[in-house]
């Protein structure tokens, strides 16, 4: 993090995101979405037949498929495909060295603070700057144990036996209408193999960056985690604030193998003109575990649903959330958990917290078949309201059919008094600090079980966010 | 012009209804004052208004805190000025630990960019504890959260301790205590008197101030000081009962 005297010095609006470097790109795919866009693509990435065809088949079922309006915000309907560029990059692959990364690249990953966390307590990092990243790089010894961590298009072209076999089997292209459009113009995201047994002891981390205006970001995320394997993977997101709107849709699919475990953590701090259309799901096989910990703050609109499915028994599914909604915005979140094999167990934990005229929606999906044994949930969704205006949602669906499950489900919905903020303003605090104090408080007990790294970064994040949100 | 906290024909309402009628009091530093009087008399809206509640309209009067016109400061900054209100009732801050909230409220009083000392502030903090007989265990719990009334009016006292305010107004602190604990809040506040500090003690029951002894006494009837005494006006009212009082101004 740079100290505050250099912020001043470069001139940083206090939501450090927000800021861009000029637009100089060797291939911009234009405006507007159909085939000639999907052939522009392909074309800049030398793209094998079979990824060629994959696309343009999922333009068909992503044109075909209409706006989920009926259950979702009308503010999709905001969207102007066809104002929006699909396909921006400067044309080169990303480096292993920050030397050789373009200047106004490698100055926004600096302000951000990337390569700084990567000399502390990063195994391997992966800045993506529009539509391609930028950086890429593994420690050393994580590449001897033959851990892969390349971008999208690299994975797909050096290791099509590792990453065809499960590219868009845990997410299907039709999965939902954003699902599709990320499969038709997909690029940069992280693609990961960890083998067998290997254990990665510090966190890949991916860092996703808007920079241009009327754009789209359509990373695509597998990983792969090998029987008895582990890793930690954190993705972080920002974009300037643009007077239009800017959209993020990626797919994520996690897959871990018998007995491996993933932990997939998120911190958005996207700006707040950005639709935040995210799919995300992972597979564990038998004994493994996945745990997504997705902390959402800023956008315009998020709509993202972490899901696993528990394919082998005693799997294990675990989604932590927490959303902050400020003025302006709606976080509509949640979690799936399908359960499909004995044995199994879930786990949610969703807190969402909603300021002013901030919208948070809880949207949950728990399935237990009728013919497994020994199945559990357990579903917690806490809202905290600051402010009468705030408004939250809870929309969790539990189908368990069968009676030798065992789920459990609570929900609260509390409030930052004006008197609770009283009491903190008379000890000195300002209104905005109070505010803070209060969000990361019931937030806190979820927040002790992140990296030590990754609290701080939050925590952060959130008194900015309070801070900003005092008149 | 010597330092106190003054407060003259302050008037201040609540949807409508007028509670401090034109209240007139000044506490110079390093006395101790009480305020007496039945429920409802306005005691803890005057202790909001001084903290500066914005529920409580101000409509008249004026407030002077070492010449510094308090009303004009946000309640924040009259925390920071060296104002302090030991609430009757203390709020809870769920997931917030006491010694977090504490360093909050310490770090809020140094100018940008300064960082607290982690190692004296626990110190410091782990002293007064002791002086109150506070378990080491409160600073990891929340603040006020499922404490006893007992344990959130001992804990409003160590915050005052570590904030070492230039005036403090305790609001029935006394209220929800037993003896031992009792002299053991009461042993804090008196470590804390001296000249360079001012108190506003807001009791109901003459008891506490057998163990805070005041330097005068105001008894307070429908939102205004009615009659002004040294310590054993606090005996009297005990004896003859708050009726005394207004009887002997419905005779005057
Ligand atoms: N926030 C409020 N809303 C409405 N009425 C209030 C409020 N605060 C105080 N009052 C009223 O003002 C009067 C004085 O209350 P209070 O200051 O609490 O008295 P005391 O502390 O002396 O018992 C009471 O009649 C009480 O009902
Ligand atoms: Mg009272």
């Amino acid at each position: 993090m740079p100290d505050s005297a250099t912020l001043e010095a470069v001139n940083i609006d206090q939501d450090e995101g927000n800021f861009s470097y000029p637009e100089e790109y060797a291939h911009d795919a234009g405006y507007g979405l159909n085939e000639d866009t999907i052939d522009f693509i392909s074309n800049v990435k030398g793209e094998a037949d079979w990824i060629r065809e994959f696309r343009k088949k999922a333009l068909k079922i992503f044109e075909s498929k209409p706006m989920p309006t009926h259950w979702a915000s009308e503010d999709l309907e905001n969207i102007k495909f066809d104002d929006i560029r699909y396909y921006l990059a400067k044309g080169q692959r990303p480096t292993r060295s920050w030397d050789e990364v373009p200047d106004d690249v490698k100055q926004t990953f600096e302000r951000l603070g990337i390569p700084e966390k990567e000399r502390k307590y990063l195994a391997g990092v992966e800045a993506q700057f529009d539509s391609e990243a930028a950086y890429s790089n593994v420690k050393e010894e994580l590449e001897k144990q033959g851990v892969i961590f390349v971008n999208s298009t690299e994975g797909l072209r050096e290791y099509p036996d590792v990453f065809r076999k499960w590219f868009g089997k845990v997410i299907p292209t039709g999965d939902n209408k954003f699902s599709a459009l990320n499969s038709a113009v997909f690029s940069g995201g992280s693609f990961i193999y960890v083998p067998p047994g290997v254990k990665v002891a510090h966190p890949l981390q991916a860092y996703f960056r808007i920079n241009a205006e009327n754009f789209g970001q359509f990373e695509r995320t597998l990983i792969v985690v090998d029987e008895g394997a582990e890793v930690t993977y954190m993705e972080g997101c920002t974009a300037p604030k643009f007077e239009t709107a800017t959209l993020h849709s990626a797919v994520v699919e996690l897959v871990a193998m018998k007995d491996a475990k993933i932990q997939y953590i998120t911190v958005q701090n996207w700006s707040n003109n950005v639709f935040n259309l995210v799919t995300k799901r992972g597979m564990a096989h038998e004994n493994a575990e996945i745990r997504w910990i997705d902390c959402n703050i800023g956008s315009r609109l998020t709509m993202k649903y972490p899901g696993v499915i528990m394919k082998g028994r005693k799997a294990r599914g675990e989604v932590i959330s927490i959303a902050l909604a400020n003025d302006g915005q709606h976080q509509d979140t949640g979690a799936k958990m399908i359960h499909a094999a004995d044995e199994t167990t879930s786990n949610i934990v969703a807190k969402s917290i909603s300021v002013g005229e901030g919208r948070s929606t809880y949207r949950g999906q728990v399935h237990i078949p009728k013919n497994l044994k020994g199945c559990k949930n357990n579903t917690e969704c806490d809202a905290l309201l600051i402010n009468s205006n705030s408004r939250t949602d809870t929309y969790p669906a539990i189908t368990v059919r069968g009676n030798q499950h065992a789920t459990q489900h609570e929900a609260s919905v509390s409030q930052v008094s004006e008197d609770q903020i009283f009491y903190m303003q008379q000890r000195g605090l300002s209104e905005g600090e109070a505010m803070s104090l209060s969000v990361n408080g019931f937030v806190n007990d979820l927040v002790r079980e992140f990296p030590m790294e990754y609290s701080v970064e939050l925590k952060r994040l959130i008194d900015m966010e309070m801070e900003g949100s005092v008149g | 012009m010597s330092d106190s906290l003054k407060i003259e024909n302050l008037h201040a309402s609540v949807e409508g209804n007028e509670i401090l009628k034109g209240l007139t009091l000044e506490i110079p530093k390093g006395e101790v004052h009480a305020i007496m009087g039945p429920n409802g008399s306005g005691k803890s809206t005057l202790s909001k208004v001084l903290a500066g509640n914005e529920e409580y309209d101000v409509s008249e009067g004026t407030v002077k805190m070492d010449g510094v016109d308090l009303l004009d400061l946000e309640v924040d900054e009259r925390s920071r000025e060296g104002f302090f209100l030991a609430f009757q009732y203390p709020h809870e801050i769920p997931g917030v630990s006491n010694a977090n909230f504490l360093r909050a409220a310490l770090q809020a009083r140094l100018p940008k960019g300064e960082e607290i000392d982690a190692v004296a502030f626990y110190k410091t903090m782990y002293e007064k504890m002791d002086a109150l007989q506070m378990d080491r265990k409160f600073t990891g719990r929340s603040v006020n959260d499922g404490f006893s009334g007992g344990e959130k009016k001992r804990n409003e006292i160590l915050q005052m301790m570590m904030l070492e305010p230039k005036y403090a107004v305790l609001d029935e602190t006394d209220s929800g205590l037993d003896i031992d604990a009792l002299k053991i809040v009461a042993e804090g506040v008196n470590r804390m008197r001296g000249p360079e500090r001012g108190f506003l003690v807001i009791t109901h029951y003459q008891r506490l101030l057998d163990y805070i002894v005041p330097d005068v006494v105001h008894v307070m009837v429908d939102g205004q000081i009615v009659k002004s005494g040294g310590k054993e006006l606090a005996h009297e009212l005990e004896e003859k009962g708050y009726d005394w009082v207004t009887e002997e101004l419905a005779v005057a």
